[in-house]
């Protein structure tokens, strides 16, 4: 009976701490209205290349406007359109490809005109050393090189397949990855041996990783749009977030990162 | 015939119960495109994806009937020091979510792991992104589940069957194969069908351990993932219906003749 009454104390608290986390998220309802004032929870669903720059944007967003505060949301731009489009509470979306952010205006949940305010390349991320001496894509159809990719529904996936059929070789992943961070994660385990990422994705994993450039990544460049949510619960917020990811500020975290100027 | 008023504060949360179980099963059938079922359960990738889930469940249910039964038999019949130590350690991966199962047997039998850069090296055999990677993901998350529904089989059979037969001159390994082994099937048996529908549903850790492609690695519950994160949700409702239906029809099938509770 004791341990009983232990463990329903421990129950307890446990919930007790998971609600309390999880009502500290929204609690501020103020949506911003008052002309001229951004404040409040700001939630970007984001593609996972995003994930170093737009945190550091993030960041930088936070302290020129007071009050506000930005959650991301980071995956591949496929599953973030379904989440929208199932009705996730979601302010903005940033795509790596117009592609999936066109499934979302399509449906009707966009607000406004997306803008495209990157674009990125592919490279082939290998091993520290390039052990394979993978060269480019020919490299890739290599029996002994084992290979990952992008689903073909994730932007990565489509600009993959775009920049191989560009090339006119064949190659045979071992495996499909949701977003280009998982693809670029079996690279870091020493899993597979190469994995097409974008060249901003192996920038920041520079210190596991190198990149091969390569020259049909030019065939595949994928334009990254950004846009509000028709249901935004901060539709100011929104507005400014896509206004700040065009200042000169987050351009030179962008530039930084490896990405380019649309 | 006169039967009890059932208490209301029983009555109430058992009927909400219920509904809790049964309404996301309904949201299923409801959304569940009947006119094109028949066309999409005849695509090559559906039927490559249960064909593979078929498979693998099986096997994995078949290496944990070959690995449990023996250590389930140790644990409820030879007493050794840290025997508690052991039971507790076997249920580790019950409680563990799967995807942390993924990582350490990447970890482990990876090709950079601690057991897999020697399976590498020696025998040139890498598991992740093989199909017996898949079956090593399954089994690994469910053996616990047969080990402890064979352990309380025996725990609960009278021993003093085999007691007789060891009188009777009978040695431990015949005493084994015939007494205790027919005393406790019933048991085997239900831990084997709980142990297959665990294999059958496992998706954290093969997707991580094992990746994700078509015919090879991708089972049913993959299969659903990438399909809902394509944005295809009609197709990734008809996946899940072909599971739900097979489950089913797997337990009710066996239910009468193994599941009967004593």
């Amino acid at each position: 009976m004791k341990t009983l009454r232990t463990v329903a104390a421990g129950l307890a608290a446990l919930i007790a701490f998971g609600l309390a986390g999880c009502g500290g998220e929204r609690t501020d309802n103020d949506t911003g209205d008052r002309a001229g004032t951004v404040t409040g929870p700001i939630t970007v669903f984001a593609a996972a290349s995003l994930t170093e720059s737009f945190t550091t944007i993030g960041k930088q967003f936070e302290a020129a406007h007071p009050g506000t505060t930005v959650t991301f949301n980071f995956a591949g731009s496929s599953a973030l359109a379904t989440q929208i489009n199932e009705g996730a509470p979601a302010d903005v979306f940033a795509s790596a490809s117009p592609k999936n952010l066109a499934v979302v205006v399509d449906a009707g949940n966009s607000e406004g005109r997306p803008t495209t305010f990157v674009k990125n390349q592919l490279v082939i991320a290998v091993a520290k050393g390039n052990p394979k001496g993978v060269a480019g894509l020919a490299g890739l159809t290599e029996p002994d090189v084992k290979v990952a990719l992008c689903a073909e529904a994730v932007p990565c996936g489509a600009a993959a397949k775009a920049a191989i059929e560009a090339a006119g070789v064949k190659v045979t992943p071992v495996t499909l990855e949701q977003d280009v961070k998982a693809a670029l994660a079996k690279v870091k385990l020493g899993e597979v041996d190469a994995a097409l990422v974008y060249r901003t994705d192996a920038k920041a994993a520079a210190a596991d990783v190198d990149a091969v450039e390569f020259p049909e990544s030019a065939k595949a460049i994928n334009d990254y749009p950004i846009v509000a949510l028709k249901n935004a619960k901060n539709g100011a917020g929104a507005q400014a977030f896509i206004a700040y990811v065009s200042s000169p500020e987050a351009t030179k975290v962008l530039t930084e990162a490896g990405f380019q100027a649309p | 015939m006169r039967t009890a008023r059932v208490p209301v504060p029983l009555l109430l949360p058992a009927g909400l119960g219920l509904i809790f179980l049964l309404l996301p099963l309904a949201g299923l059938l409801a959304r569940t495109p009947w006119s094109t079922l028949p066309a999409r359960l005849a695509e090559p990738r559906v039927v490559e994806a249960l064909r593979l889930s078929l498979l693998t469940s099986t096997l994995a249910t078949v290496l944990c009937l070959v690995l449990g039964v023996p250590l389930a038999w140790m644990l409820a019949r030879v007493s050794f020091p840290g025997r508690r130590l052991v039971r507790a350690l076997i249920t580790v991966p019950l409680v563990l979510p799967p995807v942390v199962g993924g990582i350490a047997l990447l970890l482990a039998l990876g090709r950079r792991g601690l057991a897999g850069q020697w399976l590498d090296a020696t025998f040139g055999i890498t598991l992740p992104f093989t199909t017996a990677g898949v079956v090593i993901a399954e089994s690994f998350v469910a053996l616990p589940f047969l080990v402890i529904a064979v352990e309380g089989a025996l725990r609960g059979a009278d021993s003093r069957f085999e007691e007789a037969a060891a009188t009777l001159g009978s040695t431990r390994w015949t005493t084994f194969t015939h007494v205790t082994l027919p005393l406790v099937a019933p048991g085997i048996a239900a831990g084997a069908v709980l142990c297959w529908a665990r294999a059958l549903g496992e998706f954290g850790a093969t997707i991580t351990f094992a990746g994700n492609y078509p015919g090879i690695t991708q089972t049913m519950p993959l299969a659903v993932y990438q399909t809902m994160e394509s944005g295809d949700l009609e197709g990734a409702v008809v996946l899940s219906l072909i599971l739900l239906v097979v489950s089913v029809a797997i337990l009710a099938g066996l239910r009468d003749r193994w599941l009967t509770a004593p």
